[in-house]
């Protein structure tokens, strides 16, 4: 390519770019440990109260239970019925496939009030009672997606001639799934786990509706931006929520490309090596 | 193929049963009943289930209605378009300019996007705010002697913070379009003697439109629906359909009123969703095989 001025141009605008959004991020841990009530410039000092607070707020701990049950039982409802999808879409051709596949990621451009809304009337008119199960039935919904999108990519590149030779070498329906099929697709099965609950953990819209006395996390921070004395201790919080976050994605990242690694030089498929 | 279901048929629809069967229990059917819900209407405490348009006449009549719907609408197209103008050179210099760490450049920029959404609306408001961030930082540097107001608790802070929330959902989707362009169609343009800009307006911008257009109704469609940057960024003149909606499922007790307005929203934002991806169909550009 010509070297001109038009990529210096561009290269500023990227980094000025990054700092828009990276502008709200990098202002957390900044007033997580800022010594003062108010959260305004400029700092005054440095503090770790704010996270002992947190150590001592009873509320938010219950919270914390609701929302790591919430999502790790979403996280694994999601990725059953994802793999289920992601399997039939890329191993099997059936009558209307893309019509219903279509129709089970559609939660990924409706609105998430839409979401929220029909659910709660649904419920609303079945008389039945909000709680974590309403809630986990909503991220579910929109997890799937997600998932789908993750494991449809490792079982396109599981190669089917593996499969075939454990069927010819006698192994039964259920061996070659066990012995064969899920250690191929195991990290994209990790990876999916990780990013569906990451998602639950940090909804908040269908967990605002869908809740019933049990708060979630984000209903609970929610909550907790009405008061000003509450705001820092807030600030500490998501401070530790965005390190989990980063951490999960980078482990999620970690086994997707363990998975491609994998399937590219064990079972010698033929992309995956390029 | 034999008619009838083959083996094969069957043994996707059962695995695809699963996940299907889920997602009309969990939405097929509350999509049908919030539909049927609005021609309700309710009393206090009673659901009268009597078919009525008497909610949409209210929806359609009322001012504070119209104008809530139109502003959300407003909004939302405002935020679409500033999104996606300013995600498109990022997406052009990724694909085009970034030799080396592809990957890495993914990752930060959808690492902001991993923060609880509510903390970041939040501390767009710690930035914009009469004593924020910006605020504090201008007058420091001498360039404004009063803070700004024009900046928090309006539409416009509605539209900065979308336009943050929503930018990777905007790169990604222009990234992948860029990066199917075949390379060796702009050499044939450089050949054929298109300089830098007839390039790319002739050949890299309309093969880019698929993503565009993707990247348009991805930001689009849920900002219509966000009742949380509204309410804590927006002020009075910044409240949206969606905090309506959710006032009528809450403080105000008349849910099917809220289920009118949401099929409403929902039915105009689908009509303008298909006409842009129309639209796009239209003037996109397509590489013969």
């Amino acid at each position: 390519m010509k070297r001109g001025t038009a990529p210096n141009w561009l290269t500023i605008y990227a980094v000025a770019y990054m700092v828009f959004l990276y502008a709200p991020v990098v202002l957390l841990p900044l007033f997580a440990f800022n010594d003062a009530t108010i959260i305004a410039f400029p700092l005054s000092g440095f503090t770790t109260e704010w996270f002992k607070v947190l150590w001592s707020t009873d509320a938010l701990h219950s919270a914390v239970g609701n929302s790591a049950v919430v999502a790790f039982v979403t996280a694994l409802v999601s990725t059953f019925l994802g793999a289920c999808a992601a399997r039939a879409s890329s191993r099997y051709s059936f009558p209307a496939q893309k019509g219903i596949t279509g129709f089970i990621m559609l939660p990924l451009v409706l609105p998430e009030i839409i979401v929220a809304v029909s659910l709660i009337v649904m419920l609303m008119q079945l008389g039945l009672s909000l709680s974590l199960l309403t809630v986990v039935a909503g991220h579910v919904l929109i997890c799937t997606p997600f998932s789908i999108a993750i494991l449809s990519s490792a079982f396109a590149g599981l190669d089917q001639s593996l499969e075939e030779a454990s069927f010819d070498l006698g192994e039964s329906r259920w061996g070659t799934f066990r012995r064969v099929t899920l250690p191929l697709v195991m990290p994209g099965v990790i990876s999916s786990l990780l990013i569906c609950f990451t998602i639950s953990l940090d909804e908040f819209i269908i967990a605002f509706f869908l809740t019933g006395t049990d708060a979630t996390l984000p209903v609970y921070i929610w909550s907790q931006l009405r008061f000003p004395t509450k705001l820092p201790s807030v600030m500490a919080l998501g401070t530790i929520l965005l390190a989990l976050s980063v951490g999960l994605l980078l482990l999620a990242e970690w086994f997707r490309r363990r998975a491609v690694r994998r399937q590219g030089l064990d079972a010698s498929s033929s992309e995956g090596l390029l | 193929m034999a008619r009838g279901l083959s083996r094969e048929d069957k043994q996707g629809l059962t695995l695809i049963g699963l996940p299907f069967g889920y997602a009309l229990i969990m939405l097929a059917a509350p999509l049908a009943m919030v539909v049927t819900f609005s021609f309700w209407t309710q009393n206090y405490l009673d659901i009268d289930r009597t078919l009525t348009l008497e909610n949409y006449r209210a929806v359609f009549s009322q001012p504070i209605y119209q104008t809530l719907l139109w502003r959300s609408l407003r909004i939302s197209l405002i935020v679409t378009v500033v999104t996606v103008v300013l995600a498109f050179p990022i997406a052009y210099y990724l694909s085009f300019h970034v030799k080396k760490n592809k990957a890495l450049w993914l990752f930060l920029i959808t690492v902001p996007f991993w923060t609880s959404y509510l903390l970041r609306v939040f501390l767009w408001k710690v930035i914009l705010g009469y004593n924020g961030v910006l605020n504090t930082a201008l007058l420091k540097a001498g360039i404004i002697e009063e803070p700004l107001t024009f900046i928090l608790y309006n539409a416009n802070a509605v539209v900065l913070t979308l336009a943050h929330a929503w930018a990777p959902f905007a790169i990604l989707p222009i990234f992948v379009a860029l990066e199917k362009i075949d390379r060796s169609l702009l050499e044939a343009a450089e050949d054929l003697g298109d300089g830098p800009f007839r390039r790319f307006w002739r050949v890299t911008f309309p093969l880019a439109i698929p993503g565009v257009v993707a990247a348009t109704l991805i930001v689009l469609i849920p900002t219509v629906g966000d009742f949380i940057t509204p309410k804590l960024v927006g002020g009075t003149d910044g409240l949206m359909v969606a905090n309506m909606i959710q006032i009528q499922f809450g403080k105000a007790n008349n849910a099917p009123l809220g289920a009118a307005l949401a099929v409403t929203s929902m039915v105009v934002v689908a009509i303008i969703s298909v006409g842009i991806y129309l639209v796009g169909r239209k003037i996109g550009g397509r590489v013969a095989r």
